[in-house]
């Protein structure tokens, strides 16, 4: 006889796949994207540093890269604490589909 | 075989983890269990396990670090009573749900307020749907035997699920008895080696315990555990055989005395069956057709073979050693439960006894049986559910 669904779960729910939470996009939930003009940028990283979500991409050589947006949120902390350059921002805040 | 000793109840049960030797047990004192695992720890003290003892700051910490133990690969045991029980709740649940198989004796005593050390099943009761085995004692006797068999039992790679092993609070656990000890070697031999199901130290297979599982999974988590639950029985008579053949004593899911042709029973767990059982055999010496049962496997509740042990029966009284304040006792609505699937259902009656270590002395169970006999004639039950041995 086959198994039903929940007979073919893990014990206890255990995960048994090590570095399985990269599977799971939560830039899915995002409603508000942040956009990055590069010519604004002054390297800072007050963004890699402010985001809660390890979104902000970096080079080896550790300049700052676009965002990842498989898991950007879209709090819109790193919009808030761009200094940017002359007055503007590096990140400003879209509606997402826009 | 063994040696026969004079023991306490504690005094037995540290004797049983001393003779498992579990890989680690993190507790924390509460009376009555604290001379259980204070009489441990000087085993540990004296070389006599190699078993690792966390020392924690309390029962909520005592629980956390048995799951991390278990977790880790290990085989797993702590003790507790009454409020350090009621302050695990959170953790007990996630030992069952993470299917980690702990072994803890649970010396029940009564919960506060008012504050009281003594003896009653509130705790226990409390943490019926925690997902734990609950496997009840009668005497010191039965807690060391069923703390053996427990390990069997929970550790089974089918069940994998914590147990709880009860005895009632100073009656037992600080009465001196007479009890038969297993020889070291059986007892290291009947339990067996600690199969490791998902380790966390077995670092070439990283993985996680504990994750986050909502609408799309936590309801068939559920459905899996409560089908584990239902595998218990089995496991527990297969054990119960195999302690037989080393022991000569039998378990069941319950035990019955007097039964078989009983037209009156009394159904109470623990130490009281001790008692109930001196006062049927006086009422059957006066020709009254008494019996009694006394369920050892409390969760899973085995529904269907208690409601064929009491089918004959015309009228029960359930004895419960804990209330519902404002429901039955708990015991009264498991019985209640496997009476529904009788065909002629006996009378039934619930009377709550020996709360916070009130005795129960033999002159309750004669007027519970003399109420019986009435009932048993008239088929009328005036009250399903009174207080007997109450100051009035």
């Amino acid at each position: 006889m086959s198994k039903k669904f929940w007979e073919t779960l893990p014990q206890g729910s255990v995960v048994l796949e090590a570095g399985s939470s990269a599977k799971f996009k939560t830039g899915a939930w995002r409603s508000m994207r942040p956009k990055w003009t590069e010519e604004n940028c002054i390297q800072c990283m007050f963004c890699w540093i402010y985001c809660p979500d390890m979104a902000v991409k970096v080079t080896a050589e550790g300049k700052r890269e676009n965002f990842d947006y498989d898991y950007c949120k879209g709090c819109g902390i790193c919009a808030l604490e761009c200094p940017g350059k002359k007055g503007k921002k590096a990140i400003v805040m879209e509606e997402e589909g826009k | 075989m063994g040696k026969i000793v004079a023991v306490t109840g504690n005094e037995a049960c540290a004797q049983a983890l001393k003779q498992i030797n579990p890989d680690v047990c993190a507790a924390y004192p509460i009376t009555p269990a604290t001379d259980l695992m204070q009489r441990f720890s000087g085993f540990v003290n004296d070389g006599k396990v190699d078993t690792e003892l966390v020392l924690v700051e309390s029962e909520h910490s005592a629980m956390s670090a048995c799951i991390g133990a278990a977790a880790a690969g290990g085989r797993v045991a702590t003790a507790t009573s009454s409020q350090g029980l009621a302050l695990m709740w959170e953790m007990l649940y996630i030992a069952a749900g993470s299917r980690l198989p702990i072994i803890m004796p649970l010396v029940n005593r009564a919960l506060s307020a008012p504050l009281n050390i003594h003896g009653d099943h509130s705790d226990g009761m409390g943490a019926r749907d925690t997902g734990w085995i609950q496997i009840y004692s009668e005497n010191a006797q039965e807690a060391y035997d069923n703390l053996i068999q427990s390990f069997r039992i929970a550790e089974h790679l089918d069940i994998r699920t914590p147990a709880m092993v009860c005895m009632d609070g100073f009656i037992v656990s600080h009465s001196i008895e007479r009890v038969e000890y297993i020889d070291d070697a059986d007892v290291k031999n009947f339990v067996g080696k600690f199969q490791a199901v998902h380790p966390l130290l077995d670092l070439d297979n990283p993985k996680s315990y504990g994750p986050l599982i909502l609408t799309d999974l936590y309801h068939e988590y559920k459905r899996a555990q409560h089908e584990v639950m239902t595998k218990v029985p089995k496991v527990a008579l297969e054990v119960a055989a195999d302690f037989e053949k080393m022991t000569g004593r039998k378990y069941g899911l319950f035990e019955t005395y007097r039964l078989e042709d009983a037209e009156i029973a009394i159904v109470v767990m623990s130490s009281a069956a001790g008692t109930t059982k001196d006062i049927i055999d006086e009422y059957r010496d006066k020709g009254i057709k008494a019996g009694l049962l006394k369920p050892r496997l409390f969760r899973p509740f085995p529904y269907l073979e208690i409601a064929d042990a009491l089918k004959h029966v015309k009228a029960i009284a359930v004895l419960d050693r804990a209330d519902s304040f404002g429901g039955y006792g708990p015991l009264f609505m498991e019985i209640s439960g496997a009476v529904m699937s009788m065909d002629t259902k006996p009378a039934m009656i619930n009377k709550i006894f020996g709360l916070g270590g009130r005795d129960y002395l033999p002159d309750q169970a004669e007027q519970v049986l003399d109420e019986l006999v009435k009932i048993a004639k008239t088929g009328k039950v005036e009250n399903v559910k009174e207080y007997i041995g109450v100051r009035e």
